[in-house]
């Protein structure tokens, strides 16, 4: 016991950095899922492997008694953000980050780079809009239309060593917590910060411990929801994956501000590396005295659990999510009593989202006014978002509240792309933001500032933070029953307005996209959503009439199109199209002809061709045929 | 009023009275908010959202889940809240098979009432496609999921009330479902049939199971001679449904409807409730005496009896082994049958030879306010030889049906007298079906034949007002001539499965325990028609009181008929050896899973020889486990895997003989490897394939 009550967090850190100055370069490979997925840890092998056989002395653990010199230190990262051109790989002090690589690219970087400091030009990012190549980090647009504080270590430290966190200042905001603070300070702290719950809500997360701290003493738990569970959002995941420790410091933060002596931290079960990776940090903290009882002989007592979610969206509510860590089905419950009050086991709980738990060390170690210059007045500090969908450069970003859309999507985003992944300059057409619990933006809001409250006030909402990018050729129509369907297949079934409602305007949506719809649909629609919205017990329901109400708000005319002339504009709905060959770009060359099972077809050799519309069963084997693009409508 | 203490309803100020949520506060100002899933003795879900209200700067609150504050300012009708309202009834209208006139809850319906009441005259949105399969495995209820709201109310009232909890939700979204464990069926669960959650279902989800159809037939049948049994209970209810107040009349009235009906004779069950009191009376008084096998809990109700047989092996009889070494049987629970079933086996028994007819040829239907009735007359130990005592078990819905069904005016006839000498009762009989009037009914007994001075007389009088209380358990001391009687009435499952454990854990003594599944008792069983509030239960246990009062006598004992009865048919006194033949029973430890064997190989598409070893604890204890282990090893060595299906299977109930062993569908019992080597080889060489014929010589 004696070594765990006598860590020294500074002495670690200095031994890491002696260590590590001992290394020449620092080469870091992206071990996100996305990189992992494109093969990251075959490179990582790959590198290895080629290293030893040039003769290169590339360690892969630091030792602290090693005093050697060596050639470079070959360690792992959490998601480095830019998964568009995963698998990524970085060379400190080089500045050079090379993408798409893959275990063949590894000699020619040994040889060239390593050997000879040269850059393998090829290997590096280059702006589709531009063809201009970029070097690394410093340089990359993506990277530097982004402040990144609270994903910079996700991309630089290796998320499985916990020295590595401890030598980047890791720990040392919740000894501030336990030593020098007390709970009502902590709670100050976070409070003054403006720190604001980045689940969805945007609930000031200070009020919210301090709801709780109040709370008489006793038993109390903090828990960490990680059950993101959006379709497109993985900043949560990218977090839990990259930068363990931030979350488990956070928590004990949580745990001192509040008077609790455990955590649990739910994470969604489909996101096995999460669970791994947050499972070693809580054992490493553990066994280096950092969790438990007595946490460094301060007598502050701090541990916590993971759990893995029980496969359900639901369960990221926060009445459900304590359900169902109690072994209950994942039902929400009315609130009040708020968890804050009642919560886990009827203690006063304390729920934050992931990234507001990342969030916390930082605040605590530069201060409340420190935090308070980035960002908004009512929403200070920065925002992570996953960025998807028509976009040049996918992944996952953080920038300041207060942003513009445009900033992100043409400038981190590096523009809107078109059906062939060419750049568009004109394509964009809409941003759905917070998921299926969001609105969507268009091109009116591009100058618009992302913040809590001026997302609200136009419909929409930060959400956890997904953004869907769209550009002419998506339906909007689609894109709301989409995100229908996914609500409806994801609501507990308790309430009748969440249960039913989503269900029938799911089978308005239905109607509309398929060409059923009549006048009574439109306005039948808008009550459904207007009383689910009033109606459901929890956010889900609450909420998930949003991607409905912002697009009929938007879009109408689209609508309209749909349900009066039986027209989709983006021509993404089949039902509504007439199948035709475009006679400028058809060639007559019969293959179409050939192609189609019932004969819808005919025409001359050389000749443009015709679809018969009332014979055609859209099955689409035509316009796979055709290399001329010339039949459309099917 | 002070503002501290008022908060303002549609512009109405209205004082506080610690009403724990808004609905209770609106609902106390007359004002009906609709509601499917709120219950004022079940927890809070809020899934409904009827009762959203709106309440100034906070928009619209469900009112049941909203606390109470005061100087909220509340409007309960605005266009929003009827419009939500609205849209929310459709929504449930066009959830499932909603279609009134063919629904058996067609009038009692919240779903059919609140959409008249709320004026929703059209739904416009789409009927749901999928139909799903009915629920008709359970003796008592059928379970109708294409009609279920998931209000909850059963979900909650069988776990909180009953503490029982074999419903539970299931799926997401619009596949939401109610439904027992793994979709099974509510037979194979363990729901003890009270029949609760047909009550308190706001639509015909649950509902109970008929047997109108049979019971015409026998009517029909110029054969059969029908007689009748109406429980105690039945009549303090079924006046409500022909506008009339409960009393003496209406039973009248309902006896000439009977007789209308076709019922070759109307009896009471009453009679055999008298007749329940003096054999249990008599059994208690003996065991008291002995100071064995206390305390005594009753053992009418079958629901409760259904739960001690599954849940309280302890309470039945069972071997235990004193410090000494002696064993003895120890029985808590009376071995007295239910009235029900004393009535059917004294009926079966003396009315053939009566009537100078086959006992076949006699039918006996009973009108119960109880669906577990139903059940405990297809116990097949409640009848000769495989012809059961009872043949037909009505609710009181089921009677109402039939006599509205025949047209017949119930409330304009004459009334007419039960037919003797099965009609004859005493007021102790009737109170019955009140919570506490099987204590009652003891203790008057007990006043008469064991307390001898006026003034121990008087102090029991007192006893019988603590008894006639409705907390959830009453507890009471009765000084008598046999000593000081320690007795508790209880009501509701829940409650009677902490009374069990305290009693257990040593935390509480009894010498008599009464025990009623419903709230409330027979009064509310789940055959009654359903109450909407508890002001008809009140009224319906205050109607047993009257007609106690209005009747001649009030104590069993006082019953002639009984008297005579006992004389001519019952060898002369309670507790005789005919007594026990007539009228006690046995009970089966229910503690079991049933025919699901565990697979423990892999299952190829041959079908294999079954190979079943039982690791019940009788068997288990006798060394079935290493049995098993053994016969595993066994069959893969010698490469038998593919013709043998091996599963370890719960009790084969021949636990004192374990270990039990069935190859091939021929049980062993005491079985060693040896045998089961010698079972297995003979099963391969009289198998029909050549292939597993084989097979036996390699092994």
């Amino acid at each position: 016991m004696s070594t765990v009550t006598t860590l020294n967090l500074d002495e670690v850190a200095k031994s890491y950095e002696a260590a590590a100055s001992l290394c020449a370069r620092r080469v870091v490979i992206c071990a996100g899922t996305g990189c992992m997925a494109g093969g990251s840890m075959k490179v990582f092998a790959a590198l290895q492997a080629e290293a030893k056989a040039h003769g290169l002395n590339l360690e892969i653990e630091l030792d602290f008694e090693d005093k050697a010199h060596k050639d470079g230190l070959l360690t792992k990262s959490g998601c480095q953000g830019f998964c568009q051109v995963g698998p990524l790989l970085s060379i400190e002090p080089d500045g050079i980050l090379y993408g798409k690589v893959k275990p063949e690219d590894v000699k020619e970087i040994v040889e060239k780079t390593f050997k000879q400091g040269e850059v393998v030009d090829r290997l590096l990012y280059k702006d589709p809009a531009t063809e201009k190549t970029y070097r690394g980090l410093h340089d990359i647009p993506f990277y530097t239309h982004q402040t990144r504080t609270v994903l910079k270590a996700c991309g630089s430290l290796d998320p499985e060593d916990i020295r590595e966190y401890i030598h980047n200042d890791g720990y040392k905001a919740a000894m501030k917590a336990i030593q020098e603070m007390t709970d009502e300070q902590v709670c100050k702290e976070i409070l003054d910060s403006g720190l604001r719950g980045r689940g969805g809500g945007g609930f000031p997360t200070g009020r919210k411990w301090e709801m709780a701290r109040i709370q008489p003493k006793g038993k109390k738990y903090i828990v960490c929801n990680g059950d993101e569970g959006d379709p497109g959002a993985f900043m949560d995941r990218s977090v839990m994956e990259g930068n363990p420790h931030a979350v488990i410091e956070g928590m004990m933060i949580a745990g001192r501000g509040i008077g609790a002596d455990e955590g649990y931290v739910y994470v969604r079960a489909e996101y096995p590396l999460a669970v791994a990776r947050v499972r070693k940090a809580v054992a490493d903290a553990e066994a280096a005295g950092l969790l438990g009882e007595n946490i460094l002989g301060t007598g502050f007592n701090f541990t916590v659990h993971v759990m893995e979610g029980a496969g359900a969206f639901v369960c990221g509510e926060e009445t459900a999510l304590l359900a169902s860590i109690e072994g209950k089905r994942g039902m929400p419950m009315p609130k009040p009593p708020f968890p804050a009050q009642s919560g886990l086991w009827c203690k006063p709980t304390i729920i934050n989202n992931v990234e507001t738990l990342a969030s916390v060390p930082l605040i605590l170690l530069s201060g409340a006014a420190d935090y308070r210059k980035v960002g908004t007045e009512k929403s200070p500090g920065t925002k992570t978002f996953a960025l998807t969908g028509h976009v040049a450069n996918t992944g996952l970003i953080e920038v300041p509240f207060g942003t513009t859309l445009r900033d992100i999507v043409l400038g981190v985003g590096g523009g809107v792309t078109a059906k062939d992944g060419s750049i568009d300059p004109k394509g964009f057409k809409s941003v759905q933001i917070g998921g299926p619990s969001g609105g969507c933006l268009t091109p009116e809001h591009l100058e618009l500032a992302m913040d809590f409250d001026s997302l609200s006030s136009i419909g929409a909402m930060v959400g956890s933070g997904g953004l869907v990018v769209m550009n002419h050729q998506t339906c909007m129509v689609q894109v709301a029953k989409f995100f229908m369907q996914f609500t409806q297949n994801e609501s507990c079934g308790k309430c009748v307005p969440c249960r039913e409602g989503t269900k029938q305007m799911l089978a308005l949506l239905e109607d509309i996209v398929e060409g059923r719809a009549t006048e009574e649909t439109l306005p039948l629609l808008e009550t459904l959503a207007k009383n689910v919205k009033l109606g459901s017990l929890c956010a889900l329901g609450k909420t998930a009439p949003n991607p409905v109400l912002s697009t009929l708000k938007y879009f109408r005319a689209e609508y309209e199109a749909h349900v009066h002339r039986k027209v989709c504009p983006a021509r993404e709905c089949k039902a509504l199209m007439t199948p035709e060959i475009d006679p400028s770009l058809c060639k007559g060359c019969t293959v179409c002809v050939r192609k189609c099972p019932v004969d819808a077809i005919s025409g001359e050799r050389k000749q443009p061709h015709k679809i018969d519309p009332d014979k055609c069963i859209r099955c689409g084997a035509c316009v796979e045929a055709c290399k001329f693009n010339a039949i459309a409508g099917v | 009023m002070t503002a501290e203490k008022t908060l303002t309803i549609d512009g109405v100020q209205v004082a506080l009275n610690g009403e724990k949520n808004l609905l209770e506060v609106i609902r106390g100002a007359h004002i009906e908010l609709p509601t499917f899933c709120y219950h004022s003795e079940l927890s809070v879900y809020g899934a409904c959202r009827l009762c959203m209200v709106e309440v100034e700067g906070r928009g619209l609150v469900a009112a049941c889940s909203a606390p109470v504050e005061p100087g909220l300012k509340i409007k309960t009708q605005s266009a929003a809240v009827r419009e939500l309202r609205k849209v929310n009834l459709e929504l449930l209208l066009a959830s499932g098979q909603h279609d009134c006139p063919t629904c058996d809850k067609s009038g009692a319906c919240k779903l059919q009432s609140l959409s008249e009441r709320l004026g929703v005259r059209k739904v416009r949105f789409k009927a749901p496609v999928v139909v799903r399969p009915l629920d008709t495995s359970s003796a008592s209820l059928v379970r109708d999921p294409n009609k279920c709201v998931l209000c909850g109310d059963c979900v909650r009232y069988c776990s909180e009330i009953q503490g029982i909890g074999v419903l539970e939700f299931s799926h997401r979204g619009s596949n939401s479902v109610v439904t027992p464990a793994f979709g099974k069926g509510l037979k194979d669960v363990e729901c003890v049939l009270c029949g609760q959650c047909a009550s308190v279902c706001p639509t015909g989800a649950i509902t109970v199971k008929s047997e109108i159809e049979k019971v015409h037939a026998s009517l029909e049948n110029p054969k059969k001679t029908v007689v009748v049994q109406i429980a105690p209970a039945v009549r303090a209810a079924i006046g409500e449904a022909f506008n009339l107040p409960a009393d003496t009349h209406v039973m009248g009235k309902l006896v000439a409807s009977l007789r209308r009906l076709g019922f070759d004779k109307v009896y009471d069950t009453a009679f055999a409730a008298d007749l329940t009191i003096l054999e249990e009376a008599n059994e208690f008084v003996a065991r008291k005496k002995k100071g064995e096998d206390l305390p005594l809990f009753t053992s009418c109700c079958p629901a409760w009896v259904k739960l001690a047989e599954q849940d309280f092996p302890e309470l039945l009889p069972h071997t235990e082994v004193a410090a000494d070494g002696t064993q003895k049987t120890v029985q808590h629970i009376s071995s007295c049958r239910s009235p029900q079933g004393m009535f059917s086996s004294l009926a079966k028994d003396v009315l053939p030879k009566e009537f100078g007819i086959d006992r076949k040829d006699l039918v006996v239907v009973s009108i119960m306010p109880c669906t577990a009735k139903k059940f405990e007359a297809q116990r097949p130990e409640l009848g000769v030889d495989g012809s059961l005592d009872t043949d037909c078990v009505l609710t009181t819905q089921e009677a109402i049906r039939m006599i509205k069904d025949a047209g017949i005016a119930l409330a304009e006839l004459d009334p007419e007298s039960l037919d003797m000498p099965f009609g004859a009762k005493s007021g102790a009989g009737v109170i019955f079906g009140n919570s506490g009037g099987v204590t009652e009914a003891v203790l008057r007994y007990a006043a008469a034949e064991l307390e001898a001075t006026p003034e121990g007389r008087a102090a029991l009088q007192d006893v019988v007002m603590e008894v006639r209380k409705m907390d959830g358990v009453r507890e009471f001391t009765a000084n008598l001539s046999i000593g000081t009687i320690k007795g508790a009435v209880v009501h509701g499952l829940a409650n009677t499965r902490k009374l069990v454990r305290a009693i257990k854990e040593g935390k509480a003594h009894y010498d008599f325990v009464e025990v009623m599944s419903c709230p409330n008792g027979c009064v509310n069983g789940g055959g009654q028609p359903v109450a909407q509030d508890s002001k008809v239960v009140a009224k319906r246990r205050e109607a047993l009181r009257h007609i106690d009062a209005s009747l001649d006598f009030h104590r069993s004992q006082d019953n002639l008929a009984l008297t005579k009865c006992y004389e001519d048919h019952i060898g002369g006194a309670p507790n005789s050896h005919k007594a026990h033949h007539l009228l006690h029973t046995v009970y089966q430890n229910r503690k079991r899973i049933a025919n699901e064997p565990l697979a423990l190989g892999e299952i190829s598409g041959k079908e294999k020889i079954p190979v079943t070893v039982c690791v019940g604890t009788g068997c288990q204890l006798r060394g079935a486990q290493e049995l098993l282990r053994q016969t595993l090893k066994f069959v893969d060595q010698a490469d038998l895997t593919d013709y043998l299906d091996i599963r370890a299977t719960f009790c084969m109930e021949a636990c004192d003989r374990g270990p039990s062993v069935t190859v091939n569908g021929v049980a062993k019992q005491h079985c060693s490897l040896d045998d089961v080597k010698a079972a297995i080889a003979k099963a391969l060489e009289e198998h029909p394939d050549e292939e597993f014929r084989n097979a036996t010589v390699r092994s």
